[in-house]
């Protein structure tokens, strides 16, 4: 039903966005009725979608690599198996999303081309280095909490199969946050050395953590519009804010300091008020010069190409044995 | 040489006394590894006790331009709800 | 188990179990590192997440088993204290599951010879007479079922694909045949342990990891590799150089920074 059905999506692309249309659809949105993958929809929706559903997918599948950094060092066994099942949810995420962008009539091998040609987003994140055991916990703690006050408004979002996706998404991550604010936790409960080591990553992921959520709304190009078709329900700053808000707590709690000497609670708007940050560095990142871009596309194409063979003997295989159904009668 | 994997939509039974519902899709170079791969990815949390998987490319849909003619002529037809008829309510059993 | 009745009096020592249960644990835990590297690096996103669930299920077994060794050891030792604090020459792991991730044609040829072996000998310890290891066995078998099924589809897909695939699934098999001959002969231990009813009879499970693993090779169309002599004994402690490096990586954290909780 999905994406080869799909294939040309744009069938009646001559008549198809007249103002009429537009208002029908825009109408649908605002009862908050979910968009379906045969329905008809703007080509600009489709192509919203389809750049921000594949930007968080690469960012799942990117996202595997600074933790899986960790997996073969995690430092019980206890750890290894969670941090073994965090990377691999990370895999099912990015299965989910490029499932949901399939269905808008693009495929997932054109997906994956256009990031290993690094001409595709992802989150600017992942483009950090894991240094130390700690930041197997900060990544869990503030990029996952960072992370699900993306995703679960994302939950209602107006295109049904990536709503859905998001349902089960959040589902699985919430167990994501906890792990890491666990490792923290312990880490600063223990040694003098245990506790350096978790500042020292509150240090250097606080800031990347807050970036997370993108440019100020000031200068968000594509805010407006995707809050109008409801693919995107607050705007970053709100996000951020409620990030920093519910974070800044935590980071007490632990014992650790937040890294901006500006931080302070302002009475007056009941929020934490946070310094400037350094957008500099956000777009140095973005551009693809940040510590790790090169490494992490390189991880990627790796893995792809090594693949390649692989990939192409079980399409063989599967050729000269069509027909050959491995499974039990559908019942 | 082809690289491309198929298309499959999977199903899930959560448990028995329960109908399949569709969880999402995958790639998969023939049906046993699709089966495999839906394993892997839909019921690593205990979802489900049974999978289907079927080609993306072998699901016939109805068309959502369609959706006027094939549904709703059903609205009017009242008369199959039970809620239709009235009883007075010291009639019991009906 | 086969154990006569004359053998049912054969009693095994706690440091014969300990040393049997190791082996054991520790084949899980070298093969679960192992596969646990590829996370984020296999041929696609679904043999991650499958890659990560084989992982998973070996570390699991590991956990499990070096539980029930530090216990029968009783010197306090729990899982961590063994995973992390022994050296290389203490590990009892077979020769087989430390060799390199290599390409795919390797990892899978890797986890299929386990993966037979492993489905047999838990399907024997099962019915184990220690009741203990018995459970674990039978937690086990289920997942090793799961995995012979996964790496033995590959293993007939790579042998049956392309020529390159069977190019290399056939270099992977005469790479890693060598050790195959460490799970299938018994040494003393082995047998000591099959007339405690303890183990499985060594006989049996080289019988049937053979029936197996042939008709699957037959299957990919490959042929039965050439028998090596020489004797690997990585069950006893003297380990290829791989596994040096192994753990170096895995126990850097706790060796680094003893007494301390993660």
């Amino acid at each position: 039903m999905y994406t080869q059905a799909l294939d040309s999506p744009a069938e009646s692309a001559g008549t198809s966005d007249e103002p009429e249309r537009l208002e029908r659809f825009q109408a649908r949105i605002d009862r908050d009725e979910k968009i379906e993958p045969k329905d008809w929809m703007p080509e600009a929706y489709r192509q919203a979608l389809i750049r921000q559903i594949a930007q968080h997918a690469h960012s799942e599948i990117v996202g595997m690599l600074p933790e899986g950094n960790w997996i073969t060092r995690a430092p019980s066994l206890r750890r290894k198996a969670v941090l073994i099942a965090k990377v691999q949810d990370e895999g099912g995420h990015g299965m989910y999303l490029y499932s949901a962008a399939e269905t808008l009539g693009v495929s997932r091998g054109q997906l994956i081309a256009q990031l290993l040609a690094g001409r595709a987003k992802y989150s600017s994140i992942f483009n950090y280095p894991t240094l130390s055991w700690a930041d197997i916990g900060a990544i869990g703690w503030l990029v996952d909490g960072a992370a699900i006050m993306n995703q679960i408004p994302l939950c209602r979002c107006s295109y049904g199969p990536y709503a859905r996706a998001m349902v089960r998404i959040c589902k699985e991550e919430s167990f994501h946050q906890r792990q890491g604010f666990e490792i923290m936790l312990t880490l600063a409960r223990g040694s003098d050395a245990q506790r350096a080591m978790a500042q020292d990553a509150l240090r250097r992921w606080w800031w990347p953590s807050l970036m997370m959520f993108g440019p100020s709304d000031a200068h968000s190009v594509h805010t407006a519009q995707s809050m109008r078709w409801k693919i995107k329900r607050f705007s970053n700053d709100e996000l951020r804010q409620r990030f920093i808000d519910v974070t800044v707590p935590q980071a007490e709690f632990l014992g650790l300091s937040v890294p901006d000497p500006a931080l302070h609670w302002d009475e007056a708007t009941r929020h934490y008020q946070p310094g400037p940050i350094d957008w500099s560095e956000l777009q140095t990142v973005l551009k693809g010069e940040g510590p790790c871009n090169h490494e992490r596309l390189e991880a990627r194409r790796a893995a792809h190409e090594a693949g390649r063979w692989v990939r192409e003997a079980a399409a063989a295989y599967a050729q000269k044995h069509r027909g050959l159904e491995h499974g039990a009668d559908a019942s | 040489m082809t690289e491309d994997w198929v298309l499959y939509e999977v199903f899930i039974r959560s448990r028995s006394g329960l109908e399949h519902k569709h969880v999402g899709s995958l790639h998969a170079a023939d049906a046993r590894m699709a089966l495999e791969h839906a394993r892997d990815t839909y019921t690593r949390r205990q979802e489900g006790v049974s999978i289907w998987v079927v080609r993306s490319s072998d699901i016939v849909a109805s068309d959502p331009q369609e959706a006027e003619a094939l549904f709703d002529p059903a609205r009017d037809k009242v008369y199959r709800h039970p809620t239709f008829y009235a009883i007075p309510e010291d009639v019991k059993n009906l | 188990m086969s154990a006569t009745a004359d053998d049912l009096t054969a009693q095994a020592g706690p440091q014969e179990r300990f040393e049997y249960v190791l082996r054991l644990a520790d084949t899980s835990l070298i093969a679960g590192q192992r596969l646990a590297a590829l996370l984020g690096h296999a041929p696609a996103l679904e043999e991650d997440l499958a890659l990560g669930n084989i992982a998973l299920d070996l570390i699991g077994q590991a956990r499990l088993l070096l539980a029930l060794a530090g216990r029968i050891e009783a010197r306090g030792r729990d899982e961590d204290a063994l995973a992390f604090l022994r050296d290389a020459q203490e590990f009892r792991n077979v020769s087989l599951v430390e060799q390199p991730n290599g390409d795919f044609a390797q990892t899978i040829v890797r986890q299929c010879l386990l993966d037979a072996w492993q489905l047999e000998m838990y399907e024997s310890l099962a019915g184990s007479r220690d009741l203990q290891l018995a459970d674990i066995a039978q937690k086990a078998v289920k997942e090793c079922r799961y995995h012979w099924r996964f790496s033995a589809g590959w293993l007939v897909r790579l042998g049956d694909g392309t020529d390159e695939s069977r190019a290399r699934v056939r270099s992977a098999l005469d790479t890693l045949w060598r050790f195959t001959d460490e799970l299938l002969t018994p040494d003393v231990l082995d047998a000591r342990m099959a007339v405690c009813g303890i183990g499985p009879a060594p006989v049996l499970i080289r019988e049937r990891w053979q029936t197996r693993v042939r008709a699957t090779l037959a299957e990919g169309g490959l042929e039965w590799p050439r028998h090596q002599h020489y004797r690997w004994h990585g069950k006893r402690g003297e380990h290829t150089e791989h596994l040096g490096h192994l753990l170096a990586e895995m126990q850097a954290l706790p060796r680094a920074y003893p007494g301390v909780t993660w």
